[in-house]
């Protein structure tokens, strides 16, 4: 289980007020499929991925990236049990969507990456610390239930 | 070996134009230290690392990162050979240094965290995906050494 400190709690949940869930999860989404182009096989039916501007302006990554970000916010609330939190998810992702965990870590990854780039020096060493436990976490979490 | 296309090999060059990689260096290595704790047991001998203040303004670390950024920048002027150019660094941390060759992924990433949040929305998706591809073969060529 990963253990959050009343400071990454209080850093985790300041940061995330500030961040537009629509536009931050269709920039983490779509830039795991440029920059891992393999992970695009599991979003056939999207469209048009041809280009990393076909994916940047894709309308299915930008809405399943809004659905991917929305449901870490929720965990946010049950940061304590994330595994509970994403029980039913890793159950889903692993029998019926068959996505490698791996690819969790590295859209977490992504989202840190982001943050980074939208916060610039506000996202201080501190700050990623706290940041990385929790997509180490939520990554963790949702291979939980993986057999 | 890392295959970058000639629009990739321009990207980074001018993005690389844009950052003061001896900010850049300091800034990447003291995160590693902060995010991954355990990999201040490379450097016993740099002082104080007890808290993330102390780490990013610890002068040690700010010199290191220098060195590490340097060698980093002169295998952006040896793309087509990363192995070649880093072959006796390799050696070195195999045989003298016994640094977990997983390290220089880390760094690897920090260094991309690093530069997005310098450069913010110049940051694209393409010039991340061709910068993710050279730190991934940077940390191979460091590897491919070992024994």
């Amino acid at each position: 289980m990963v253990h959050f400190t009343a400071a990454d709690k209080a850093a985790i949940t300041s940061m995330w007020r500030k961040v537009n869930v629509e536009e931050a999860g269709g920039e983490t989404l779509g830039r795991l499929l440029v920059v891992y182009p393999w992970t695009q096989r599991f979003f056939d039916n999207f469209g048009n991925l041809s280009s990393a501007s076909a994916i940047m302006g894709n309308p299915k990554v930008k809405a399943h990236g809004k659905r991917v970000l929305t449901s870490l916010g929720e965990a946010l609330r049950n940061i304590d049990d994330l595994k509970g939190a994403f029980s039913q998810l890793s159950e889903l992702h692993c029998e019926r969507l068959h996505v490698d965990p791996e690819n969790f870590r590295l859209l977490g990854n992504m989202l840190v990456i982001i943050l980074a780039k939208h916060f610039g020096k506000e996202f201080t060493p501190q700050m990623q610390a706290s940041w990385q436990k929790m997509v180490a976490g939520v990554a963790s979490a949702l291979a939980h239930k993986y057999h | 070996m890392v295959h970058l296309s000639g629009e990739e090999k321009a990207a980074i060059a001018t993005l690389w134009g844009k950052v003061n990689p001896d900010e850049i260096g300091g800034e990447a290595l003291g995160r590693l230290l902060v995010v991954y704790p355990w990999t201040q047991r490379f450097f016993d001998s740099f002082g104080d690392l007890s808290s993330a203040t102390a780490v990013m303004g610890n002068p040690k670390v700010k010199a290191h990162g220098k060195k590490v950024i340097d060698s980093f920048s002169n295998g952006l002027k040896h793309l087509d050979d990363l192995k070649g150019t880093f072959s006796s660094l390799s050696e070195l941390h195999c045989d003298k240094l016994h640094v977990d060759p997983e390290n220089f992924r880390l760094l690897g990433n920090e260094i991309v965290i690093v530069l997005a949040l310098h450069l913010g929305k110049d940051f694209t998706p393409k010039v991340q995906a061709a910068f993710q591809k050279v730190v991934a073969g940077v940390a191979n060529a460091l590897a491919h050494k070992y024994h």
